[in-house]
Order: C-alpha cells, then sequence, then structure tokens
C-alpha cells in the first residue's frame, strides 16, 4: 500500500494550497526590486572609486600662480623653482609651456585667444612624493621671496568633490535601505494576502495540534523561495546589463560605471539577502496573524 | 483526564454559565445536553483549550492550563480528538490527507501509516472515499471522516459537538456506534447533543451519564430527560 499522497510528497507546504497572483508579485517584485539593487551597488562602487581617484589624483598635485609684470615672469619663474628645489616633499616641479596654459583655458575661450597679449598668470605644475609638503610653509616663504606667487594646493577643489562623492554614496546607501524595505513591506503584503486567505485552514491547523512553528514555516517556505528566485532573476539580469554597459573614457563618469574584481561577488549576494528579508517578513506575518487564535 | 473547576465564561455582557465543574475520568462516556445557546459548544471548546476560562481553573492531563504557552496547548490538542460541529476540513487536500493531517502537524513518521489509514477510513465506512475532497461527501460521511482524523493519533479524549446535528437517524445511529467503539477500547468520550433519541439510544448500550447546562449551571440529569 502507499502511504497518503500528501506525504508521499514530504512537502508540509502542500497543505496550505497555492495562493494565485500573490506568488506570482511576489516574484516579480523580489526581480524588480534586486534588479535596482545591484544598480545602486554599483553606484556605490563606482562613487567610491571615482571619489578616491579624484582626491589621490589632486591631493598629489598643486599649482603656483605668478602673477608679475610680463618682464619679471621669468625671473619670479625661476625663484619660485628654486625654492620649489629646496622644499621637502616636492617631488617634480615644472612651468607650463605657453602651449599647455594655451590648451587649459582653450575650453573656455576658443583656440584662437592670443595669449601673449593678455595677462594671464603663469602657472607652475608641482608634483608632491609620498612625503607631501608642508604647505603652510611653502606659502609663508613665497609670499615673504616671490610676493606674485599663489601656492594652491586644490583643497578648495578637492573638498567639494569628495563631498559630492560622498553624498553620493549615502544616496547609494539610503537607496538599498529603501529598496530592501520596500522589498519587505510587498513580501509582507503578499504573505499577509495569503495568510488571510488561507485562515480557515490555519484555524483547522491550530485545532488538530499543529504549532506555530509548523503552520508559519509553510508559509515562510514558500514566500522566502519566491523571493529568493526572483531576486535571482533580477540580479542576474542587472548583472548581465552592466556587464554590457558602456565603458571607457569616451564615456566619461559613466564608463566607469559597474563592478571591478572582486566587486562582481557582492551582487551575488542580494537573492540571499531577499530571501532573508522574506524570511523575517513572513514570519513577522505569520506569527502575527497566528496570534488571532489561540 | 479533564477538569474543570469553578470555571465561569461570558460572551461580553452576557454570562453563558458560572462556578461550572466538571470531571472527565479515563474511560467514562458523557453526554452534555441543553438547549441552543447556553454553552454545549463553549464549554467543549474549553475542555479543548480553544477557549481560555474568565475565572476558574482547567486541568488537562494532570496540568493546570493556565501555564501552557502555545506549543504546549498544540501538543494538548495532539492528545484530544476533537470532531466539531461544522468538521473543519481543509477543502483542497483529499479525505485520506485531511484524516492524516493530525500525523503529519506532529512530526509523527507517516511511512507505516498507509494501511491504518486505511484500516481507519474503512473502520468509518469510507475506504472508497479516501480520494474524494471534504465538498463531495453528504453530512454523515463528513462526520464520520471528521471522526476518523479525531482518532488518528489515538487520542485518550475524544469531544465530539453535535456530531449528528445535521445527518438522518441511520447515519446518527452509525456514527453514535462508532463512538461507542472506541469508549469500548477505553477512551473517554464527551458527546455534546440536543438529540435526546440519541442519548436514550446510547444509554441502552452503553453506561453514559448525562450532564445538562440548566440556567449556567452544570448538572447531572436524571430520569427526566
Amino acid at each position: 500500500m502507499t502511504p497518503p499522497a500528501l506525504f508521499a510528497s514530504g512537502d508540509a507546504e502542500r497543505i496550505v494550497p497555492p495562493t494565485g497572483t500573490t506568488a506570482y508579485l511576489t516574484t516579480i517584485a523580489a526581480a524588480a526590486m534586486a534588479f535596482l539593487a545591484v544598480f545602486a551597488l554599483a553606484l556605490l562602487f563606482t562613487t567610491a572609486d571615482v571619489a578616491r581617484t579624484w582626491s589621490e589624483d589632486l591631493a598629489q598635485t598643486a599649482t603656483i600662480r605668478i602673477s608679475a609684470p610680463a618682464e619679471q615672469v621669468d625671473a619670479q619663474v625661476a625663484a619660485v623653482l628654486s625654492i620649489l628645489d629646496q622644499t621637502p616633499g616636492i617631488a617634480e616641479a615644472r612651468a607650463l609651456s605657453p602651449e599647455e596654459q594655451q590648451a587649459l583655458i582653450t575650453p573656455w575661450f576658443g583656440p584662437d585667444l592670443p595669449l601673449d597679449t593678455l595677462p594671464i598668470p603663469q602657472l607652475v605644475e608641482v608634483r608632491q612624493d609620498a612625503r607631501g609638503v608642508d604647505a603652510e610653509g611653502l606659502r609663508l616663504r613665497l609670499r615673504a621671496e616671490v610676493p606674485g606667487a599663489i601656492y594652491d594646493d586644490h583643497t578648495r577643489w578637492r573638498e567639494p568633490l569628495i563631498e559630492a562623492a560622498d553624498r553620493i554614496r549615502g544616496f547609494g546607501w539610503v537607496s538599498l535601505a529603501l529598496i530592501g524595505g520596500t522589498m519587505g513591506i510587498i513580501v509582507s503584503l503578499a504573505a499577509s494576502a495569503a495568510l488571510a486567505a488561507n485562515g480557515p485552514v490555519i484555524d483547522v491547523l491550530r485545532l488538530i495540534g499543529a504549532r506555530d512553528g509548523f503552520v508559519a514555516n509553510a508559509f515562510i517556505r514558500r514566500f522566502t523561495l519566491r523571493a529568493m528566485s526572483g531576486a535571482a532573476v533580477g540580479t542576474a539580469v542587472a548583472m548581465i546589463v552592466i556587464l554590457i554597459w558602456p565603458s571607457g573614457d569616451a564615456a566619461g563618469f559613466l564608463g566607469s560605471f559597474g563592478f571591478r574584481g572582486v566587486e562582481w561577488a557582492v551582487p551575488l549576494t542580494i537573492p540571499i539577502l531577499a530571501a532573508a528579508v522574506a524570511y523575517l517578513a513572513t514570519g513577522i506575518a505569520a506569527r502575527r496573524r497566528l496570534r488571532e487564535i489561540r | 483526564m479533564i477538569e474543570l473547576s469553578g470555571v465561569s465564561y461570558s460572551y461580553g455582557e452576557r454570562r453563558l454559565f458560572a462556578d461550572v465543574s466538571l470531571h472527565l475520568a479515563p474511560g467514562s462516556f458523557y453526554f452534555l445536553t441543553g438547549p441552543s445557546g447556553t454553552g454545549k459548544t463553549t464549554l467543549l471548546k474549553l475542555c479543548n483549550l480553544e477557549l481560555s476560562p474568565e475565572i476558574g481553573q482547567i486541568r488537562v492531563f494532570g496540568q493546570d492550563t493556565a501555564e501552557f504557552d502555545r506549543n504546549a496547548i498544540a501538543d494538548v490538542r495532539q492528545r484530544i480528538g476533537f470532531v466539531h460541529q461544522d468538521c473543519q476540513f481543509i477543502d483542497h487536500l483529499s479525505i485520506e490527507d485531511n484524516v492524516a493531517l493530525p500525523l503529519r502537524v506532529s512530526a509523527q513518521k507517516p511511512a507505516h501509516e498507509g494501511d491504518d489509514l486505511r484500516q481507519l477510513l474503512a473502520w468509518v465506512g469510507l475506504a472508497h472515499h479516501a480520494a474524494a475532497l471534504p465538498p463531495q461527501l453528504s453530512g454523515g460521511e463528513r462526520q464520520r471522516a471528521a471522526l476518523a482524523r479525531a482518532v488518528v493519533m489515538a487520542p485518550e479524549v475524544i469531544l465530539a459537538d453535535e456530531p449528528t446535528g445535521n445527518i438522518d437517524w441511520e447515519m446518527s445511529t452509525r456514527v453514535l456506534t462508532l463512538l461507542i467503539e472506541l469508549n469500548r477500547t477505553g477512551k473517554t468520550v464527551l458527546v455534546a447533543t440536543h438529540d435526546l433519541h440519541l442519548i436514550r439510544q446510547a444509554k441502552a448500550q452503553v453506561q453514559a451519564r448525562v450532564l445538562r447546562i440548566r440556567d449556567g449551571q452544570l448538572q447531572l440529569a436524571g430520569s427526566d430527560l
């Protein structure tokens, strides 16, 4: 004799009937949320990477601007280079050529600007070594010996960039939290709907001696699997989209958008996190429903 | 087995009964009777821990139920077979699966239960309806299936709430016969019914006491039935 079909399946879930559209809604919502979460993660990694690159590049360079009458420029440049040569922490210092200065202002004034007729300050590019420069000391010395020279270590450029990158990163974290929370709410609503639709089943199970854990698990398992499978699909699609995302210098900031190296492993945790969120949300919803009966 | 001491219960402002005491001795057979709305079902639900008393104490299998948590309540229900008036089936599961449900929720190994289940269904005359869904059965068949489910865990106590309430005389007799057979195997049986013919028929076959709820009190009924 064969045992009853219910036992042959070995699946407590069969006790709870399929819940129709809520099943698909949970899976689709999990897929959409995972898709967004992957992009939020990519945004986080990209902004962190860009902020680090900008910060490091700007931190290692400085500019000295020399504003002086044309006949004194060469002497002041020589004086500045001499001071820099004696300053600890300077790896390299050189005066920009007229062509390089022209190239710098071309984006604003066009290529035909007669640079030699304009009082454009002479720029000296400074590259620091690993020790770094005592910026305040260098400023004082320049002020004393070359009054027309102003040392600019890019602090006022660097700080807003870092701040902006931090804000974008914060936005990424908030987005991730909102996505996780929204998924929890969606799963919780779907689970609550399923629990409400199966109220009579839950009542019968309790009446015949089912513990709360048994009843809750039938729903928890179902919604956890749905959320995990949906999130796996959403994650996979998003990773493929990011993989084929246009890259390279021509694409600018967006060209570096995505994951590098081991960062690709991080989105793979999203289905697991989605399952954890669904597990918790369904468990809470199930226990809330069970508390309504004795 | 089950002991109620000084139990009172109300629905809102309406006091259903007060200071009720009851002791279900092992192997005994009781009928609980009284007009509709006097609290027969409520008393059975108190015994099955579906309700908790406002005042008084309920002891089940020697333990004070006031100390029970939800798991303890579930575990006690596995030792009590309850036949609800409306049977309480899960409609998308077959009769066989419904009857086997208590085994499933108690995590007992079901593999060897296949034959036992079929014997159980045969005992209540439903072997040929094992694969049927509950809505496909008649009222009497559903009551017998509910009785099969109530005894599948080999409980020590059977509580039956109007088990013959909506079925014809012949079917009622069959259900009563099953309950008497259970009692003869040592089970304690408490049947709530307003069917005095059924009680008289049972008393002819088994030593049964009849309890009556009247004016909010539980009394032992005598020859005035």
